[in-house]
């Protein structure tokens, strides 16, 4: 018979014990009559034999190791039962819990989410994403890791025994059929992607080798989403033409639903088929991410030791690319996770630990309802010792009781943050990515079934050591009415805490609220009402002829400018406040050292209206116009912050800054990227908070400065208007203007499109996002934790008043008036009141610094709001105790001592 | 959980074993045997012999059925299960060891004495 069996079948194994001694009874009895005895002797004599059948029974339970478990029922049916005893009890105790397990378990989600979850591809823990790894050098922007070239990955890909290869590169483009022209993400993939990562296609077939060699037949995959969009889900659409960029593809395949790199892609083409020049060049790094299975049987070591041979011979190979070149290969989930959330996992965290703490509160308190439920039963507890209950055993059933609330606790607030996960999802600033995980799976039951047995546990502790062990004759002979020092004592490190938390938690309100009122009245260094900033994409067919290209762009102002409404528009290649930026070292003098040792700046290539259009204002000297072309004397125009960096309080204007990334044209006309000749500088103006209201002042490149579309040099046009965005200003609500923009921007071949399209202002309110977002949520925990706390501290002065009325009473008959008795209790809540700040405010500095830390645009610690907000804490804890200290003043003598 | 064959508790079990190994046999008729063959020199408190023989049960070593007795009465018949009867060779063997040895001991402090 099993355990589960014993347990289960208790009732009858208690039969059959029963059963068996009778017999044995009546076995001995019948014998000892058979031998002369009396039958009432008889019958004595074999009872004295079996020497109690109760104990027999006991011990015989005991054999069965069922015991401590039908101890535990025991116990917790009792624990029910007291439960039900007190509904009002219970009710707040429950609540109290499920609000804090429940926050908690909702945090728990989105990190479980978010975080934690692993990819959505088979046996991710094989995949990893290799780079190129450089000794020595290290580049300015990226450290010591490089993005792959071309022909260092298929070196590696032939070379490798441990892992299968795959490559990727992002890609951007125009679809301008079948159906409405609409520009998409895209990406070149090797035929190796998708076999490598495990994934089947929807419909189709993945690209083959032969696919991927330069000329081969022009095919692409596309995304789900695409099929559905300009396909209408037909599967027909295999087979069918593509046009991309002006060209036609086949398409062969579909992509899984939802399938994405570090964006979700729609178009696919063979990365082998592109034959541009830097393809071919194992110095360039043109964003090849290399992503690989570890084959079967092969470990991690193997397969970097590998690498590192591979690197070897390679740099032995080609001396010029690759001295002091390796590969690297490190987890893809790790990579990924940081890629795709960045920032937002210091966040996550942030209210993780915010959310403890109101749990932690939610703890102490409940722990201090029990504590004084405790004490009230102390002496139900020292009657059960004298009966011979061991304090082990009292512990023990303390503790199931708080498990019991615990749990109960848990379930409502696992129901709370099933319902409340979602919503809170869909209100993150901007969009959560990998918001599609966030989902409730087993992770998360068992964190929230933890947190409820250890939040059990904590508020279950204190009342439960409490059992007594000595003293007992003391305790049942003291009256009902003596609180124990210790209790008292106990009482006061509660509310203290509780006070300490809550402190933490408001003073991290009153610095994101301190902090967001003087991120909102910055000015941001541009007007941003009744400003569009979109990008343009202009008709394949032009960027195939860059000699096209600038009277192209002339038309697209042209056509916007016509437009009723619209103010002026100029083009601007990266805009403020959104993502994308080049950032380009300058020096002042020819003699320009490495790379590395160079000031950044972040470069804006423009139309000459671009000033005026954006309101930023000319400080001194001019801004570019129609004069400024090929040919003529390049210039730029610096910020305020850029000219003080480069020339101090010298004057700017007339001064040459050497800039060797800019794009220009060597002496033989093939150097790329290595301008030997100066820059002027015609003008300064505004500077502009160009990462966000909240990040401009911590950025690490704040120097800014603008140089004229017009003088990018022919070779550069096509990959220049890639990427152009314009800026339009309007005299009506920007967005009313759009579709009008769209059907005017169209042009003759209907493939010129407008994508990402902002108004300025929604992009200066989202470079706060995440400090109102936090803001918010810290308000609400921090609210919570008053409640809380000023919960925590009513019950436990009334309950401690309440013990002290015979004490009042005693007072008061020798002449203490109701002023003494209040100023009595509220002094002993003022002391414990000031604890608690002294404590929380030691706690609060370390939170701020941690504040300051994660979120940007959070100064140094402002003395105003800690004082503030202590002050809001002060005069609410005090609130809280004015009840029972009104009470306690208003006790009748007479009565509280007949009551002892 | 192991019985150590010197202690008082394992010695019981041990003889519970034997003679539940003779045949199947109920509580009360191994109390009597215990003290027939015992010649009264062993005095089996009856009250530990149930607690004794339920641990051999719940550890698999005894089986137990309900069947009548002669006398038509119905008892619960314990007998020895194969893991039961390696036990009882192994501890039987242990214990001739062990009383081997400590009598060879005693002989010795004796001969020591002389």
């Amino acid at each position: 018979m099993t355990w589960w069996h014993r347990l289960l079948r208790r009732r009858q194994l208690e039969d059959q014990l029963d059963k068996e001694l009778h017999f044995h009874l009546e076995q001995h009895t019948t014998d000892l009559i058979a031998r002369g005895y009396d039958p009432e002797e008889a019958r004595r004599q074999a009872m004295l034999a079996l020497g109690g059948a109760e104990q027999v029974k006991e011990e015989c339970r005991d054999a069965r190791g069922t015991r401590w478990f039908e101890d535990l029922l025991r116990d917790f049916h009792y624990a029910l039962r007291t439960l039900r005893q007190r509904p009002g009890f219970a009710a707040v105790a429950l609540l109290t819990l499920a609000l804090g397990i429940g926050a908690t378990t909702v945090m728990f989600t989105l990190i479980n989410g978010v975080l934690l979850k692993p990819l959505h591809f088979p046996d991710p823990d094989r995949l990893f994403t290799l780079n190129e790894q450089t000794k020595g050098i290290t580049d300015y922007r990226w450290g010591d890791l490089w993005a792959y070239s071309y022909p260092n990955y298929l070196d590696c890909k032939r070379q490798s025994s441990s892992l299968d290869m795959a490559a990727w590169r992002y890609k951007r483009g125009t679809v301008s059929a079948p159906g409405e022209a609409e520009h998409v993400d895209g990406a070149e993939i090797s035929s190796e992607l998708f076999p490598v990562l495990g994934l089947t296609l929807t419909r189709g077939r993945a690209f083959l080798p032969e696919d991927d060699q330069p000329g081969a037949a022009p095919v692409a995959i596309i995304s789900y989403g695409l099929w559905q969009r300009h396909y209408g889900g037909n599967p027909g659409a295999i087979g069918k033409p593509l046009v991309l960029e002006g060209s036609s593809y086949t398409v062969v395949g579909i992509a899984p639903p939802g399938f994405r790199l570090s964006w979700e892609p729609d178009v696919f083409t063979p990365l082998g088929q592109d034959t541009r020049t830097y393809m071919q060049r194992r110095d360039a790094h043109p964003g090849i991410r290399v992503w690989a299975r570890l084959r079967p049987g092969v470990t991690t070591e193997e397969a970097q030791t590998e690498l590192a041979v591979i690197g070897r011979r390679l740099a032995a190979q080609y001396p010029k690319t690759n001295t002091g070149r390796g590969f690297v290969a490190r987890p893809l989930r790790q990579e990924l996770v940081v890629e795709l959330v960045g920032d937002d996992r210091g966040t996550l965290w942030l209210l993780l630990g915010a959310v403890s703490l109101v749990l932690l509160i939610a703890c102490v308190n409940v722990a201090s309802l029990l504590l004084a439920r405790a004490v009230s039963r102390e002496r139900e507890l020292a009657m059960r010792v004298a009966l011979g209950a061991s304090r082990g055993r009292l512990v023990r059933q303390c503790l199931t009781e708080s498990a019991v609330l615990g749990l109960a606790g848990g379930v409502l607030g696992f129901w709370l943050a099933v319902v409340g996960s979602r919503p809170f999802v869909a209100f993150w600033p901007g969009s959560l990515p990998r918001a599609e995980e966030v989902q409730l799976d087993w992770h998360v039951l068992v964190f929230a079934l933890a947190v409820s047995l250890l939040s059990g546990f904590l508020f279950g502790l204190a009342p439960a050591l409490r059992a007594p062990t000595r003293d007992l004759e003391q305790i049942l002979r003291a009256g009902a009415r003596t609180v124990a020092g210790s209790s008292r004592r106990l009482h006061s490190v509660f509310v203290i805490s509780e006070i300490a938390l809550a402190v933490v938690l408001l003073v991290a309100a009153g610095i994101l609220g301190q902090t967001l009122l003087r991120l909102s009245s910055l000015n941001p260094g541009i007007d941003i009402r009744n400003l569009l900033v979109t990008r343009a994409a202009l008709s394949p067919a032009v960027l195939a002829n860059p000699a096209r290209i600038p009277a192209a762009w002339q038309e697209l102002l042209d056509r916007v400018c016509r437009v009723p409404g619209v103010q002026s528009v100029a083009t601007v290649d990266t805009v403020p406040m959104r993502e994308g930026n080049n950032q380009i070292g300058y020096w002042t003098n020819a003699a320009v050292p490495e790379k590395h040792q160079m000031p950044l700046a972040l470069s804006n290539s423009v139309s000459p209206d671009y000033l005026k259009v954006m309101g930023i204002p000319l400080l001194e000297g001019r801004f570019f116009n129609d004069h400024d072309r090929m040919g003529s004397k390049p210039v730029i125009v610096l910020d305020e912050v850029m000219a003080k960096h480069a020339f101090g309080s010298q004057d700017p204007i007339g001064k040459n800054l050497w800039m060797p990334d800019m794009p220009c044209i060597g002496p033989k006309g093939e150097t790329f990227y290595d301008c030997t000749a100066p820059y002027e500088v015609v003008g300064v103006v505004g500077h502009v908070r160009y990462w966000g209201l909240a990040g401009d002042d911590q950025a690490h490149v704040r120097d800014q400065f603008y140089y004229p579309f017009a003088q990018v040099p022919d070779p550069f046009l096509a990959r220049w208007s890639e990427l152009m965005s314009i800026v339009v200003r309007t005299k009506i609500p920007p967005l009313n203007l759009l579709e009008p923009l769209r059907r005017e921007v169209r042009g003759a071949a209907g493939d010129q499109v407008l994508y990402e399209v902002y108004t300025m202002q929604q992009l200066a309110s989202r470079s706060l996002a995440q400090q109102r977002f936090l803001l918010l949520l810290f308000g609400i925990f921090a609210g919570l934790a008053l409640l809380l706390a000023c919960i925590g501290i009513y019950g436990v002065l009334a309950y401690v008043t309440s013990r002290r009325v015979p004490e009042i009473g005693v007072r008061m008959a020798f002449g203490a008036s109701a002023r003494d008795v209040m100023q009595l209790v509220l002094g002993q809540s003022l002391v414990m009141i000031f604890a608690g700040v002294g404590v929380g405010t030691a706690a609060a500095f370390i939170a701020a610094r941690l504040l300051e830390h994660l979120v940007t645009g959070v100064r140094s610690i402002e003395p105003l709001t800690f004082v503030a907000m202590i002050c809001v804490l002060v005069a609410a804890a005090l609130m809280a105790s004015f009840l029972p200290a009104r009470r306690a003043s208003r006790v009748d003598p007479m009565r509280a001592l007949r009551e002892e | 959980m192991t019985v150590k064959s010197d202690l008082p508790q394992g010695t019981l079990e041990l003889l519970v074993l034997k003679v539940v190994a003779l045949g199947p046999v109920h509580g009360y008729a191994i109390a009597q045997r215990l003290q027939h063959v015992s010649r009264y020199v062993v005095q089996v408190p009856q009250g530990s012999l149930y607690p004794a023989l339920h641990r051999l049960e719940n550890r698999g070593l005894l089986a137990a059925d309900w069947k009548e007795t002669e006398t038509g009465r119905e008892a619960k018949f314990y007998r020895l299960t194969r893991k039961g009867r390696a036990q009882l060779e192994k501890e039987a063997a242990s214990w001739e060891r062990l009383t081997e040895a400590v009598g060879l001991i005693l002989r010795l402090s004796q001969g020591g004495a002389q």
